[in-house]
């Protein structure tokens, strides 16, 4: 009986299953980890900047200071993930002796590697990778992540990007589903995707692990936004704790992305949540500030 | 017969596909009306703590119990259900139905790097052992009489039921067989 398994593929996409349809929090100290768990969130991710501050200060963001991922896995009962930068299996070794529940290989840091990602089948931990269309979502899935979410802008609070890039890969996948078998070695050659994977997502209509949505939700509008569109839940990084009423607004979000398809209490739980935080227009991003870009 | 899934947040998708292949209808369970329509309901794996809290403030936890209480309502709960379910649990606890005698224990067997699949034999459940999921699994600490535990797990219980209610610290609904499901189907039609 007791032929125990672990780290498995499908335990490591299965705690990703288990957060479908809710809110993972950026937090950078156990007290706003405490106000998201509080309001709902099924998750929060530990970092020392939120993305929007990480854009200000500029220079190299690097993974979190482990005392600090420590504190926030010792103040609450969710899970909590934590990023390492593209490539530096290092920073993710070490995030997985500190035993966090997931890593996100994320483009919000400094890239270490501007050829690969980690190799992520030698990990435990599972790992989440951003993508903006469907042959980066593959890609990162043939290195092994157990979860995907599509990019945006991150630090922003515009949600055009996180739009954008859903949308892409939905409409990708329409296409993979609408191609006939004969065709779909061409198709994973134009999207430089694995063909297995291309099949795969052929067979399921949707992408063979969950799809959360990040970069530029900033309102509970936003949030009922990218999940119409087809999000399987939500990253909210610089959208709580830069907006001028953290408490009320993480419990918004939750809220609206709980009752995306009910416009009326979309409505009732905007009211009286302050501001969201100011956001920057993308056409006074420089190239060099877009963080989408980065290890595609 | 029609099962209703609570769409709350988790692994919803999966039991409503689970309970189709189990032959009988499912429907999404958000809000006090959708549970008129339906004979019996799972709730799901994903975050306790979310899960009751969104349950509190549709009023369901309250509808739930009395249905519970007075008509013997089917209720199966995995994972973050079982520990809806329990009367008690151990630490910080989330917003319950708190209707199955036993103690639950959040996340005992450790955080993601702990999770696990294993074979189990389930009583009541025929034929070769059943692949179960563990992610970020409870446990049940303790049982009250009225409690029948079903399954073990290394001395622990991992399934177990009292009545017309189900509970599993695992995920049946993370692979192909459905057979704890029909498990559950058949308490539904036996009421």
């Amino acid at each position: 009986m007791a032929d125990k398994k672990q780290a498995t593929f499908t335990v490591k996409s299965g705690l990703a299953e288990m957060l479908k349809g809710g809110v993972i929090m950026d937090v950078t100290t156990p007290e706003q980890a405490v106000i998201a768990e509080h309001a709902g969130a099924v998750a929060v991710m530990a970092l020392e900047r939120v993305p929007a501050d990480i854009r200000a200060a500029g220079g190299v963001a690097r993974m979190a200071n482990p005392r600090i991922v420590k504190s926030i896995m010792e103040a609450v009962s969710i899970p909590v993930m934590a990023k390492t930068r593209i490539g530096h299996f290092v920073e993710a070794q070490v995030l997985e002796a500190l035993e966090v529940d997931y890593i996100d290989e994320s483009e919000v840091l400094t890239p270490a590697d501007d050829q690969y990602h980690i190799d992520k089948w030698n990990f435990s931990v599972p790992f989440v990778c951003g993508a903006r269309d469907l042959g980066e979502a593959l890609r990162r899935i043939a290195e092994g992540a157990a979860m995907i979410r599509t990019k945006g802008e991150p630090g922003t609070g515009n949600v055009v990007e996180a739009v954008r890039h859903l949308r892409q890969v939905n409409a990708q996948i329409r296409h993979v589903v609408a191609t006939p078998d004969v065709e779909l070695p061409d198709l994973a050659k134009e999207l430089r995707a694995p063909l297995d994977l291309i099949r795969r997502v052929k067979e399921l209509g949707r992408l063979p692990v969950v799809n959360f949505s990040a970069g530029g939700v900033a309102s509970p509008s936003d949030a009922a936004l990218m999940m119409q569109l087809g999000a399987d839940g939500i990253f909210v990084g610089s959208g709580i704790f830069k907006s001028s009423n953290p408490e009320k607004m993480a419990r918004a979000v939750v809220r609206a992305t709980l009752h995306y398809n009910d416009p009326k209490i979309v409505a009732e739980v905007s009211e009286d949540i302050g501001e969201s935080m100011p956001g920057l227009e993308m056409s006074t991003l420089l190239p060099q500030d877009r963080m989408q870009d980065r290890g595609i | 017969m029609r099962i209703g899934v609570l769409a709350i947040q988790g692994d919803v998708r999966e039991h409503l596909l689970h309970v189709k292949k189990a032959g009988a209808d499912a429907m999404e369970v958000r809000q006090l009306g959708d549970l008129d329509s339906v004979d019996g309901l799972i709730i799901p794996g994903g975050e306790s703590t979310t899960i009751g809290m969104l349950m509190q403030e549709e009023g369901l936890i309250d509808v739930i119990r009395r249905r519970i209480r007075d008509e013997e309502f089917p209720v199966y709960g995995t994972c973050a259900g079982l520990i809806l379910l329990a009367t008690e649990v151990v630490g910080k606890s989330p917003a319950r139905i708190s209707v199955m005698d036993m103690v639950a224990d959040r996340n005992a067997y450790g955080r993601q790097v702990a999770s696990f699949e294993a074979s189990l034999q389930i009583d009541g459940i025929t034929g070769k052992p059943f692949p179960a999921v563990f992610i970020r699994a409870p446990q049940v600490k303790s049982i009250g009489p009225l409690v029948k535990p079903l399954a073990y797990y290394r001395g622990q219980i991992v399934m177990a039921e009292q009545g017309s209610l189900l509970a599993s610290s695992f995920h049946p609904e993370m692979t192909d067989d459905i057979r704890v499901h029909q498990y559950f189907l058949d308490k539904v039609r036996r009421r």
